[in-house]
Parts: C-alpha cells; sequence; structure tokens
C-alpha cells in the first residue's frame, strides 16, 4: 500500500491509496447515505436477533422476545387448515354416505380427502393406485366381495373382513375341504376344472363333467348355482375373468384344499366416520362402483 | 419563471455572448481536491431548458404518463360472463385480457414474447439512438421530470429554488416546500393507486378503496408504490439512474462507433472563451463555446457534458437544447452539443487536431466565412440501417409475425388428457379392459358451450364419465361454463374380443358442432401382454 494519496494521471481523479500489482483504487465517493444504509442493515440484523431465535448457546439458542419457532408455526398453519376444512368436514359428518354425490362440492373434497387418506393407510395391502395383489382385491374393477355400492363399501371400511375384534365385522369362512378331508383329492380336482369352465376358461371336458355334481352338492349353496357367488356371504362370484389367488386350475385347486382368507381391520375406531366416508367417496369413484 | 429571449427578439451581429452560469458539474469535485470515501449528495437544481427536445419529451411524457394512468378506465364489451375492462390481470380467474385478446395461464408465451420483443427492440433502439430508453421513457425519468416540473411551479426556476435552499426557515419557504412535497406525494399516491387497477375492475375498487372495504393487499400495494414514486422520484431522482440502476451500465455496453450519443463537438468548440472578441483580437484562436455553462444548469443529473461520454448521462439531450439557444443568440450554427456518433467525432477530430501541437485548432474545420469544411462529417441517416441494426429490426419483426400469426391462428377449444398410469388398466369381470383419462375439458370463449367429447379409433370401446348421467357410448354431449375448463374422469372400456395386447392409439375429440371448432387428442389405451 501506498502511503500517499496521489492524483491517477489518466482520469485525474484521486487514489485512495490502496494498490494491489500496480492496480490502483480511484477516489470517486459513494454517497454517503449508501454508508447509512449499510449501517442500517446491521442494526437490522441486531434487531432482529432479538426479536427471532438467533444466538447460540450450550443447549439451545436464545428464543426470541416475539416467541417464534418453526414448530410453532407449522401448528399455527395446521390450525387454520383444519379450521378451513371444517365447515365441510361437519357438512360430511351431517350427510349419509349415500347423499355425498348429491353435493358436488362436497363430494370433490371427500374424493380428495379419501386419496390422501387411502395414501396412508390402505395402499400398503391394495396398492398406490388401489390395483391390488394376490390376495388384495383390486379396488377399482367391478368385482366386489362384500358388495360394491357406497353403503356396502362403508360398511367393509367401518367394520372390516374378519376382523375379530369387531363384532359387527363381515365374516365369510369357506370350509378347507381337502385339509379337513371333507373331499377327495380326485373330487376337488374336478371341481376345479367345472370351476374353470364356469368362468369361460380352457378345461378338461370330462373332469368338469363329472365335477358338476361336486359343485351342486358342496359349493352352490354359498356361490350360486352359476358360480354367480353372493356378496351377502363375501362369496366371490366364481364365473368371472376376477381372482383373488388366481384362475389356473392350481390355485383353484390349492384355494379348494385350504382356502387362505384375507383379513382387513376395521377402520371405524381408528379413522372415524367422516373419514371412512371419505375413503368409501374415493373407492366408490374410482371406477367400479355399483 | 426566468423569461427567455426568443431568437428573433435578438440580432445575432450584436448578440454578444450570454452571462456564464455559476454551476459547476456535481462529479467535478473528485478530480480536484482530497476526497473523503463517502460524500453527501451535491443537491441538484436543473435550469429550465426549451428547445425540440424538451418539446419531445414533454409529448413523451403525456403520452406514457397518459397510458398508464387512463388504461385501466377503458371498457371493452365482452359480453355477461367475462368483465369489460379493456386491459385487466384477473389474478384470482388466471386470466388477462387485453382489449380483444385473452389469454390463459398456458398462453403466457405470448407475454414471454412481447418482452422477448421488448428486450430486441431496446437493443435495437440503443444500437441507433444510445440510452434512448434513459433519457425519454424510464419511468424513474418521467416521474422525476415530472417532479421537477412541479417544483419548478412552486418554488421557481433553478436561481430562486437555489436561494430558497439556502434561505434560512421562513413561513414562505414553509409554504413552498410543503406545496411542492404535498403535489409530489398527490402524484405517488396517484401512481401508486393507478397500479392496482389493472388488477380489478378499476370502479368497484376505487368505490371500495375509498371506503375501506379493498382488501389489504391493495392498501398495501399503494403504500409501497407511493413511497417508492415520492422517494425515487421526488428526493434521489438522478441517484437511482447512478448508484441503484443495472440498466445504464448494460445499455452502454451495448453502444458501438455508429450510436448516436449525446456529445459535445470539442472539435469545434475549443478553445472556449468567455471572451471571445477580445481573445479573437488578440489573434488567439477560438472555438465556439462560449463557456456559458448552459448546458450544466439545465442537466438533470448535474453533470458537464463537455468532460465526454459519462455513465451519469442519460442522454435526455436537454443540453442540445440549452446550446442550440445559445448559439442562436451569439450567432453561431446550432449543433455544438448535439447527438453525434464516436466516428464522426473522431473523424472530425482529427481533422480539428493540429498535428503537431496535438491541440484543437477551430480554424482547421472552418473557412474564413465560418463556414465547415467540406471534409467534416455531420448526421447521416446510412448509420440507422447498418447490419447491426438490421439483424435487430430482422429479429424483432420476425418474432412478431410468428406471435401475430399463433395468436390468429389459436384454439379456443381445447382437449388435453392424461392418461391414468396407476394402475395402468383393469380388467373387469367380463374380461373386458378398462383404462382411465382425466380429461379437460376448455372452453376459452366467454360464452357456454355444449361441447361433444367422443373417442374414435378404438373398436368395439365405450366410455363412460363420472358425474355424466349418461348411458356408456362413444359420445357425450357435455356443457361447459363460458370461460371455464371442466374436469372429467373418464373410464375407457373395451370388450374382451376387440382387446390387443400392450398398446394401442385412438383419438379423444372435442367439436363445438355450433361453431364447428375442434380439437383431437392423441391418446393411448393399454391392454395386457398376454
Amino acid at each position: 500500500m501506498a502511503d500517499k494519496n496521489e492524483i491517477d494521471e489518466v482520469s485525474g481523479v484521486e487514489t485512495t491509496g490502496h494498490e494491489w500489482d500496480g492496480i490502483k483504487e480511484l477516489n470517486n465517493p459513494l454517497p454517503r447515505w449508501w454508508l447509512w444504509t449499510f449501517y442500517a442493515t446491521i442494526v437490522w440484523a441486531l434487531a432482529y436477533t432479538v426479536f427471532y431465535p438467533a444466538w447460540p448457546g450450550i443447549t439451545g439458542a436464545t428464543a426470541g422476545i416475539l416467541g417464534w419457532s418453526s414448530r410453532g408455526e407449522l401448528a399455527q398453519e395446521m390450525t387454520d387448515l383444519k379450521a378451513s376444512q371444517a365447515v365441510y368436514l361437519e357438512k360430511l359428518a351431517a350427510t349419509d354416505v349415500t347423499e355425498v354425490s348429491a353435493d358436488p362440492e362436497l363430494l370433490q373434497f371427500a374424493t380428495a380427502g379419501g386419496a390422501s387418506t387411502f395414501k396412508v393407510y390402505c395402499e400398503q395391502c391394495h396398492g398406490s393406485g388401489a390395483q391390488g395383489g394376490p390376495g388384495y382385491p383390486n379396488l377399482n374393477d367391478d368385482a366386489w366381495i362384500w358388495g360394491g355400492t357406497i353403503e356396502d363399501i362403508y360398511t367393509t371400511l367401518m367394520h372390516g373382513v374378519r376382523y375379530e375384534q369387531d363384532p359387527d365385522t363381515r365374516i365369510s369362512d369357506m370350509p378347507a375341504f381337502g385339509r379337513d378331508e371333507l373331499l377327495e383329492r380326485p373330487d376337488i380336482n374336478d371341481v376345479a376344472w367345472y370351476v374353470r369352465k364356469l368362468s369361460g376358461q380352457e378345461f378338461d371336458e370330462e373332469a368338469a363333467n363329472r365335477g358338476e355334481t361336486v359343485f351342486a352338492d358342496n359349493c352352490s349353496a354359498c356361490h350360486g348355482e352359476q358360480g354367480e357367488g353372493m356378496a351377502e356371504l363375501g362369496a366371490p362370484n366364481l364365473s368371472d375373468a376376477i381372482w383373488l389367488y388366481g384362475g389356473t386350475h392350481a390355485d383353484i385347486v390349492a384355494q379348494v384344499t385350504s382356502p387362505r382368507q384375507g383379513v382387513m381391520p376395521a377402520w371405524s375406531g381408528r379413522l372415524g366416520e367422516t373419514t371412512v366416508k371419505q375413503l368409501a367417496v374415493y373407492v366408490h369413484g374410482l371406477g367400479g362402483g355399483q | 419563471m426566468e423569461h427567455q429571449p426568443s431568437t428573433q427578439e435578438l440580432n445575432p451581429d450584436n448578440a454578444s455572448a450570454p452571462a456564464p452560469l455559476d454551476v459547476q458539474p456535481v462529479n467535478a469535485g473528485a478530480k480536484q481536491k482530497a476526497q473523503p470515501l463517502y460524500a453527501a449528495r451535491e443537491q441538484i437544481f436543473p435550469k429550465r431548458a426549451e428547445g425540440r427536445f424538451r418539446r419531445l419529451k414533454w409529448i413523451i411524457m403525456l403520452i406514457t404518463l397518459g397510458i398508464y394512468y387512463v388504461t385501466p378506465w377503458l371498457r371493452w364489451d365482452r359480453g355477461t360472463h367475462a368483465p369489460d375492462q379493456a386491459v385487466l390481470i384477473d389474478m384470482a380467474n388466471r386470466r388477462f385480457y387485453f382489449f380483444f385478446i385473452e389469454i390463459w395461464p398456458q398462453e403466457f408465451f405470448y407475454v414471454a414474447g412481447l418482452l422477448v420483443m421488448s428486450g430486441v427492440g431496446l437493443f435495437l433502439v440503443t444500437s441507433i439512438v444510445g440510452r434512448a430508453w434513459c433519457g425519454y421513457t424510464c419511468p424513474q425519468t418521467v416521474w422525476t421530470d415530472l417532479f421537477i416540473a412541479v417544483e419548478r411551479f412552486w418554488q421557481g426556476d433553478r436561481n430562486a429554488r437555489m436561494r430558497l435552499a439556502k434561505a434560512s426557515w421562513s413561513f414562505e419557504k414553509a409554504r413552498k416546500l410543503v406545496a411542492t412535497h404535498a403535489i409530489f406525494l398527490v402524484i405517488s399516491v396517484a401512481t401508486g393507486g393507478a397500479w392496482i387497477f389493472y388488477f380489478a375492475d378499476a370502479p368497484t375498487l376505487l368505490w371500495n378503496f375509498v371506503t375501506f372495504q379493498a382488501p389489504f393487499v391493495a392498501y398495501s400495494t399503494v403504500a409501497v408504490l407511493t413511497a417508492t414514486t415520492y422517494v425515487f422520484g421526488g428526493l434521489m431522482r438522478e441517484q437511482v439512474c447512478i448508484y441503484m440502476c443495472p440498466w445504464p451500465r448494460i445499455q452502454a455496453a451495448m453502444l458501438d462507433e455508429d450510436s448516436l450519443v449525446v456529445t459535445y463537438n470539442d472539435w469545434r468548440g475549443e478553445p472556449r472563451s468567455r471572451h471571445a472578441k477580445k481573445a479573437a483580437a488578440e489573434g488567439k484562436s477560438v472555438g465556439d463555446c462560449v463557456d456559458c455553462n448552459a448546458c450544466v444548469a439545465v442537466c438533470p443529473t448535474g453533470i458537464d457534458i463537455r468532460d465526454g461520454q459519462q455513465l451519469e448521462c442519460i442522454t435526455c439531450a436537454l443540453c442540445i437544447d440549452a446550446c442550440d439557444d445559445i448559439m442562436t443568440k451569439v450567432g453561431r450554427e446550432r449543433g455544438l452539443i448535439s447527438y453525434s456518433t464516436l466516428r464522426e467525432y473522431n473523424h472530425n477530430m482529427a481533422i480539428a487536431k493540429n498535428p503537431e501541437t496535438g491541440a484543437i485548432d477551430p480554424t482547421r474545420v472552418r473557412d474564413a466565412d465560418g463556414k465547415f469544411d467540406d471534409r467534416v462529417k455531420h448526421f447521416d441517416w446510412k448509420i440507422i440501417f447498418r447490419v447491426r441494426s438490421l439483424i435487430y429490426m430482422t429479429a424483432w419483426a420476425l418474432i412478431g409475425v410468428v406471435m401475430l400469426y399463433a395468436l390468429l391462428s389459436r384454439d379456443r377449444l381445447e382437449v388435453n388428457v392424461q392418461k391414468d398410469r396407476n394402475p395402468v388398466f383393469v380388467t373387469l369381470s367380463d374380461g373386458s379392459i378398462r383404462n382411465g383419462y382425466t380429461v379437460k375439458l376448455l372452453n376459452m370463449i366467454p360464452e357456454p358451450r355444449v361441447i361433444f367429447l367422443s373417442i374414435e379409433g378404438l373398436p368395439g370401446a365405450t366410455m363412460s364419465i363420472n358425474d355424466v348421467d349418461q348411458p356408456e357410448g362413444t359420445s357425450f354431449a357435455i356443457p361447459v361454463e363460458p370461460d371455464k375448463l371442466r374436469s372429467l374422469r373418464v373410464f375407457v372400456s373395451q370388450p374382451k374380443q376387440f382387446t390387443t395386447e400392450g398398446r394401442a392409439s385412438f383419438h379423444f375429440i372435442a367439436e363445438d358442432k355450433q361453431s364447428f371448432e375442434s380439437d383431437t387428442y392423441d391418446a393411448v389405451f393399454e391392454a395386457p401382454e398376454k
């Protein structure tokens, strides 16, 4: 650094005396308010640390006299959100689940709420697109074990399926025809071919003919004469293209021999009536609702 | 206000040089004495200028301010289903209305295109006439100009204002200052006020505003814009251009040797002399500049143009008016300060400079009768049409034509389709395959319409629509509200015997059977790979 300020030859402007590798800084003075603005930002910053959490300590930081915290802000936002939803939730609580679709606004609210609830509580089994999987029903299609009207869906959701803690739960109990030796292996083999015939798949003619009697004696009471199923009893339709546990001959034999029986929890206690209504509206609107 | 004698009143032959004004450029200090690192602003009292550029500036101010204040009050009939404000940015409903044009958010590229055109237009103007934006049309310049006019009305011209500023406090001083600043505030409030009218129905908002029923954001916007207008235009003025605005630096970098900039032609002005006749009598060579400082006194940024191009210069050209006035009075040719290109200036400078001493010798550019030498270059229209400006003009016009074509041929009926991807398809109990779609019908005119939505190109397929109570089919009549989008959940099913493996293409067609407008969306139907 040069000790003395000098006048730059080219511009005729005085230098500040600062020099770096021969480059000298000219002194074109900044306006004074610029400096004051700079001081003002410092004052602002300091004041900010008084009002908001700022100075770090050993176990935490100063809280600030406004008492602001990001947690508190979240809580406030959640409260505001709940308040903004309250009017719809109250309306929904007072509306019967079958009446929701009559009010387009309420329908939209319920569908959106149902979709988000579904993502938290249902998609673990039924899949993120409600497409189901082996053992878990696809909720998009038009096949409903326990009925596909909005009331049926609502009841299933409220009380669950084979959920012992709920006295009103949906229960169906298909006998284990093979495991409990109610039928001989050849009979099971035959009836499986007959079920293939009912559902319009390739089948063994002779075996299916033999199986027709077995079906009439053992299965038609619940599944119907033509295997059309019975939603009241939770007996699936065996004549359609949809198979919860698979539709190959081996799959059917396995299910008749030793049935797998899925369980769904009752959601009334955990989610409450209003949320279950939203879920029912959402599931009903997926495309298969009756 | 000071009286400026018109040119007719003066006989050029008898005119002597006017008394020089006692004024120094505000940026002269740095070159004279030891400076602090920070200095207080030197207040500028621009003297009134008169002439063609001043007149042009008044006209531009009238037009720009007129457009700004009046536009929100213009009406434009769009029928009962759309607002009747000619220019309206309807944030709540996400629509932008501009006379006969209505823009939806997805059409915002028209506005982006306009911005690109503004940018290229600015390059074009800058490459030809330098910082014309700064000098004539920038809001900072226009409002500062207006505020200076107000100041002059209450406090008088330069000398009177300087006296008032120095005077000790009195009733008279207080009265003038209060009057000035009160008008500043009125203008500022009107400026902030006009802004909000672009965003809502102006008459309604004005009534709500004065009866304190307008939304908080209206008041806060007006408050902020009032503050910025008052502080920037009334108090800070040229400091905004010099210290805050990045634009002058960018614009200055876009100048080249053929751009017109406000130039002091020292090749004819120097050596300047306040006593030209005496000096001439002594046999000294004398330039045209009588060193009257009129150019400095009128400058709104307080500089001396005779020091050459400076970043403080906004090229408002008021110094040209001031100097032309003086030149006429002393009987010399106008244009000592003029819009001139660097190339022209260098050329004339080379002629004027004595090759031995390097000093400017005015006799080299004039003959004995005072006429300019033939070699001296003057303004030439050809500089406007050079390669660079032609490229800008072409680009500008091209974007304009493309945009205009896009605007005139755009659709007012649209169908957009989003296919469900989870699940990709659903097998139904009868074995048929169903795909789900979210179909959006856009009725972009302010009239209700029945839009026919149909599917085509998928054998045997039918569709059903949630919330539309019609039996399954291939065509649905959907009423859509005016200027609205209607979103539909559409399920398309194809019976088992028609389904093909994997993907199949088909179309959604939206039609208005009255106007014959239609739009087609190429969609995909997915079935399982067997």
